[in-house]
């Protein structure tokens, strides 16, 4: 079986939002939508604070709240986990937006561009017209880890099957794999750390996991 | 985001108040809420021998206009009939697969009023489905509260039994013991829940940021929507002679404190999840003294 999943080490990231910068670079998202984010948090009182970067998107989770709610069937989950959505199925009811407890997706109504109304000749190229009122979140690049796949390579280790975030990542800070694989570089990094995935008491079971320490 | 904002939109780290359903999405819940609430009392009313057209006509055209209403907030309208495609998990469209029998039976029971008894086969049903759809919106806090399911129920057939009192005194009719009963009994179920509901978001149920909402919001919405009204009843009792305007004056502010909790709930305090980390990653050496304790911002720690 195949489970893809994200492993953030929070202790190597620099919240350089090099990843948010890709990440919209490879969808073309418009501005203002933003699939990769990286948190800026801060732990802790006087003296004694702490800057934490957490990088937060689509979960993808085991049992997605977004696909629970979805009226249409738009929003599905595939074998290998990876939590989808049909624009051409989607009524954009925004049902999925506010069932998401990580606030990961959005409804853009009405196209803006970086300079206004009128788009660049890059966005002119790149403009989706099929994601105006529908929801849209992040894919783990689902395209790349497909294409990769047919072509015999592996997701996580070569960078032409990986999600873009996980490519531009400065910091080696953020790693994609297959968690139902023992061998793969993210099931090691789990087992060599301590980590914790977010909001789990609201049993979605999440798919970013997030490094904190290592294992005593 | 420019131009019309989009939902969704990342504000930071602290929970923030959702943009994707506004008022028109509330209205499905007015309109639905209100109407099932007066067709519950419909079909009671015609069982007791004082069924009216009028109250289903009307009962039907508020469950109507809440779904216009929500059909308005969605961005692919033409798509609407896609609604249909979710039963096998979705609260929508289970609402939606409810209307559709609704519309028809309500319809026939103008033509036939025996039909009427039966809209209690879907009235209660449709109302329920609404409650879960909020209740299913894990992301907001304020809504997936299990005391919403009561709350919104309640407060439906106290909206429904508000309008009845109304169209009763519009109709020239002398109001029914137990429609009275049902409305005060309404009153009281919905304050009570209104009460619990209260306490479970503000000991930790939701951000920090609702409580003072709810604080501002409960005072009022008791004593204007719920006291008053219980004092206009009272006096009704006493001189019978005002029972049809107090009532009827009972039944309108009844129906309005329920429209006003619902656009409260939907648009007020239907702030999001917003982020947390359990645990503070340890960077370098770990410090003596310094725990590893995470934060919640914008929750109660």
């Amino acid at each position: 079986m195949t489970k893809w999943a994200i492993v953030a080490d929070l202790r190597r990231c620099t919240g350089c939002q090099t990843c948010t910068a890709a990440c919209r670079h490879a969808n073309a998202t418009l501005p203002g939508v933003q699939y990769r984010k990286v948190l800026d948090v801060e732990v802790g009182s006087y003296p004694e604070v702490q800057r934490v970067f957490v990088p937060v998107g689509c979960m993808h989770c085991d049992e997605p709240p977004c696909r629970d709610v979805c009226p249409t069937t738009a929003t599905k989950k595939r074998a290998d986990g990876i939590v989808t959505i049909d624009y051409d199925l989607c009524i954009g009811c925004g049902y999925c937006i506010v069932a998401c407890p990580y606030q990961a997706r959005y409804k853009v109504s009405k196209a803006e561009f970086a300079f206004g109304h009128n788009p660049t000749s890059s966005e002119t190229q790149r403009y989706d017209k099929r994601l105006l009122g529908v929801a849209q979140k992040c894919t783990f690049c689902s395209d790349r880890v497909d294409e990769g796949l047919a072509q015999g390579l592996t997701p996580g280790v070569d960078p032409r099957a990986t999600p873009a975030c996980v490519n531009a990542c400065i910091a080696d800070a953020l790693y994609f794999g297959n968690t139902d694989d023992a061998g793969s570089n993210v099931s090691q990094l789990l087992d060599g750390n301590k980590s914790f995935r977010m909001h789990e008491e609201l049993g979605t079971g999440p798919n970013i996991h997030y490094l904190w320490d290592e294992e005593s | 985001m420019k131009g019309d904002g989009g939902a969704g939109q990342f504000q930071g780290v602290t929970p923030w108040l959702q943009t994707a359903w506004d008022m028109r999405a509330a209205g499905n819940f007015i309109g639905g809420g209100t109407g099932t609430g007066l067709l519950f009392l419909a079909a009671i009313a015609a069982l007791a021998g004082g069924g009216s057209p009028l109250l289903v006509v009307v009962g039907l055209i508020a469950v109507a206009g809440g779904l216009f209403s929500v059909f308005l907030e969605i961005g692919r309208p033409f798509r609407s009939l896609n609604t249909f495609l979710g039963g096998r998990r979705s609260w929508m469209t289970r609402e939606a697969y409810v209307a559709m029998a609704l519309f028809p039976l309500g319809l026939a029971s103008l033509v036939w009023p025996a039909a009427t008894p039966f809209l209690l086969l879907l009235v209660l049903p449709y109302i329920y489905c609404q409650a879960r759809m909020l209740k299913e919106a894990k992301g907001i806090p304020a809504w997936r509260e299990p005391a919403i399911i009561p709350l919104i129920m309640a407060s439906a057939l106290a909206e429904g039994a508000g309008l009845f009192a109304l169209l009763t005194a519009i109709l020239g009719r002398r109001l029914p013991p137990w429609a009275l009963l049902l409305l005060l009994l309404a009153l009281g179920l919905r304050a009570g829940v209104w009460l619990v509901y209260r306490r479970r978001l503000a000991s930790g149920g939701a951000p920090t940021r609702v409580v003072p909402k709810l604080a501002r919001f409960t005072p009022p919405f008791l004593f204007a929507g719920h006291a008053v009204p219980l004092f206009l009843l009272v006096v009704a009792a006493v001189l019978p002679s005002l029972l049809a305007p107090l009532a009827a004056l009972a039944g309108v502010v009844v129906l309005l404190a329920g429209w006003a909790m619902k656009a409260f709930i939907i648009t007020r305090i239907a702030l999001n999840q917003g982020f947390a980390i359990p645990v503070t990653p340890v960077r370098g050496k770990r410090r003596k003294g310094v725990d590893a304790a995470g934060t919640a911002p914008g929750w109660h720690q």
